[in-house]
């Protein structure tokens, strides 16, 4: 089966802020000031038609992959092949096929309408004129945008920009489309009509290939066909949603909401916990914890230790995995 | 289920996407010029105030000169009108070297700061990476930066042209328009190549190369003979040789010195070279500096990507 994508062993290190003039202060490099390795061996293989979920938190690496498959950042070590050309290498073909759109983005000139500036982007691909400009009016549509083309897009709101850079990406009608957190921010119907774009896209046309990178498990959850979850610049599984939740079913999930806790360090050391999360909501002063148990039997000593700090438990709930859970499960906290 | 796009690599297809990456390019800085039509106060109007200024000094000069020359009240003799009508075709060649440096500033002042530093703003504004990207030769994208800034930079020199034909009453006399106009486009290729050539810092450096062309921005203007003869450089002791043949990579030196030789025949003053010798420099300047800058673009992307510095903003 060909690969839209595939790396072998992807390696990244950023050297970090260096003066050419003074040596690496041991202190800074401690402080995180030195390299940092934002990719750690990183082995993934997309096929042909799938749609790809990178999950993981901020800093996980995510953008970075996606940089890197986009010949926009140079691997330290390992390899990569974007539709089969290496991104170090091979870079024309590649870009010939590949769009993305990062969630957030603020590009293109605020003096030009939101048409316009699409319009100037598909230019550098070389679509010719008039079907850039038919493809873009349709698009327009479906994204909500119509009634916006001609506005000058620093008049566009925060959701209307962003629904702008999507029209943009699939107006060059790429192969491999990368999406890095494209619902950033938005409300959930800008989300919902960009999800549903993508997933129609994707059935509707043969061949196509979309790498998603999100920190919202369920949009990971609804659109992907598999997602590889990433922590610290490692991919630490990589499966259907389905089976991932699969191995997170073998063990018990519950979700405490607490009066917020001073102290949750200790409850890894109560047998039967194999990992928990808290979240702190300062707005109610309580505090959401998340628990992957081997049983139902260690309830009774989480109970009894948030109580011994003087805490009130509000809910107590056992719960269908979610993707979360995997994740904490892997890595023992949540995202935020 | 619909098929994909077939993609193509010919040389016929790479021609066209380049063409179509320049005129896209080219387009908001076309576009952007009509719908905010204040950059006219900016690129027309205050320029011709430091113009104005040397115009003044040189006049002044001129003042001082004929009162010696013809005491007030002045019934001058047949010497004393040739002595006035010499120092005033002095002062014609003088304005005119001034009003021709306010022609070529423009361009410059758009090499540096609207085609070199401007992947400075596309980085901070997330463009850049989306122009890295896309499969167009980077020269492409350069190319219709300057040719959108050429719109704009138009104006300016041509009004600058048109204020010292009508406010300041300079004579200009072409002799041979050709060779002007052969003159005036080489150094515009040369200038924007060299442009081009330092474009490529701003992909590595960002901030450090905008720091680079404010630097470069005065000294320029004096070793180039914006606003004076650059020939007169040469009348200094010890430096100013110096400074005139390094002032002289920059292709507005050759060419501007060129343009007023071939605008104001016989009185321009203190020419540096004939106007053909400069004319096969500029050419020569001209290739240099699109094959270096096709090459430092290239190899500086490498470092930038290496370096990650293609994408990261606020260095």
């Amino acid at each position: 089966m060909p690969y839209a994508v595939e790396t072998r062993d992807l390696t990244r290190i950023f050297a970090g802020k260096r003066h050419w003039l003074r040596k690496p202060d041991p202190e800074e490099v401690e402080r995180g000031v030195g390299p940092t390795t934002a990719l750690g061996g990183v082995t993934v293989q997309i096929p042909e038609g799938e749609l790809f979920g990178l999950l993981g938190p901020n800093g996980a690496g995510k953008t970075t992959l996606i940089k890197i498959l986009c010949t926009l950042l140079l691997p330290t070590s390992g390899e990569a092949f974007v539709a089969g050309h290496d991104v170090t290498k091979d870079v024309f073909p590649i870009r010939q096929r590949i769009g993305m759109v990062s969630g957030g983005e603020t590009t293109g000139y605020g003096l030009l309408t939101a048409r316009e500036n699409i319009w100037m982007f598909s230019q550098f691909y070389g679509v010719p004129s008039k079907v850039a400009k038919e493809r873009i009016d349709g698009l327009m549509k479906v994204f909500g945008l119509w009634d916006r083309r001609d506005a000058k897009v620093r008049t566009l709101s925060t959701g209307q920009r962003q629904k702008m850079n999507m029209v943009r990406g699939f107006a060059t009608d790429p192969d491999i489309l990368f999406l890095d957190e494209p619902t950033l921010g938005l409300d959930v119907n800008a989300a919902r009509i960009i999800r549903d774009y993508v997933m129609k896209w994707l059935k509707e046309n043969k061949g196509k290939t979309v790498l998603l990178t999100t920190h919202y498990m369920a949009e990971a959850d609804e659109m992907c066909d598999r997602i590889a979850i990433i922590d610290n610049g490692k991919i630490l599984a990589c499966d259907t949603p389905e089976n991932l939740k699969r191995t997170a079913r073998m063990d018990t999930t519950f979700q405490l909401e607490v009066d917020a806790l001073r102290n949750t360090d200790g409850f890894t050391a109560i047998p039967g916990v194999k990992n928990f999360s808290s979240k702190n909501d300062i707005g109610k002063n309580m505090t959401h914890l998340t628990f992957i148990l081997d049983g139902e039997a260690p309830v009774a000593d989480i109970l009894s230790r948030i109580m011994s700090q003087g805490s009130k438990v509000h809910s107590l709930q056992k719960s269908e995995p979610t993707l979360e859970d995997v994740f904490i499960r892997m890595v023992g906290r949540g995202f935020e | 289920m619909r098929e994909a796009t077939v993609r193509r690599a010919d040389l016929r297809f790479r021609l066209g996407l380049n063409l179509r990456s320049v005129v896209g390019r080219a387009y908001p800085r076309v576009i952007g010029a009509n719908r905010e039509p204040s950059w006219l106060i900016f690129e027309v109007f205050l320029p011709l105030l430091g113009i104005a200024a040397y115009v003044f000094i040189y006049q002044a000069f001129y003042q001082a000169q004929a009162a010696a020359i013809c005491p007030s009240p002045c019934t001058p003799t047949p010497a004393q009108l040739l002595a006035l009508h010499q120092a005033g075709q002095n002062l014609n060649a003088l304005v005119a070297t001034v009003v021709l440096g306010g022609t070529m500033v423009a361009f410059w002042l758009n090499v540096l700061w609207s085609m070199a530093s401007q992947l400075y703003w596309e980085k901070e504004i997330g463009n850049l990476q989306l122009y890295m990207m896309a499969p167009m030769n980077r020269m492409a994208l350069l190319g219709g930066m300057a040719i959108g800034g050429m719109f704009m930079t138009s104006v300016r020199a041509l009004s600058t042209l048109v204020a010292g034909i009508v406010v300041f009453g300079v004579i200009f006399s072409v002799a041979n328009p050709f060779l002007l106009l052969a003159v005036f486009f080489v150094t515009l290729i040369a200038l924007y190549g060299m442009g081009m050539m330092f474009a490529s810092l701003y992909l590595l450096w960002g901030r450090e190369a905008w720091n680079l062309s404010a630097l470069m921005e005065e000294p320029i203007f004096f070793s180039s003979g914006m606003y004076f003869p650059a020939g007169g450089l040469f009348s200094i002791p010890t430096w100013g040789p110096a400074v005139a043949i390094a002032g002289s990579i920059v292709p507005a030196t050759f060419g501007l010195d060129a343009l007023r030789q071939l605008t104001l025949p016989g009185t321009a003053p203190l020419p540096l070279l004939p106007p053909v010798t400069e004319l096969e420099i500029l050419l020569v300047l001209a290739v240099v500096f699109l094959v270096l800058a096709r090459y430092t673009l290239a190899y500086l992307e490498t470092l930038a990507k290496r370096e990650g510095k293609l994408t990261s903003r606020h260095q």
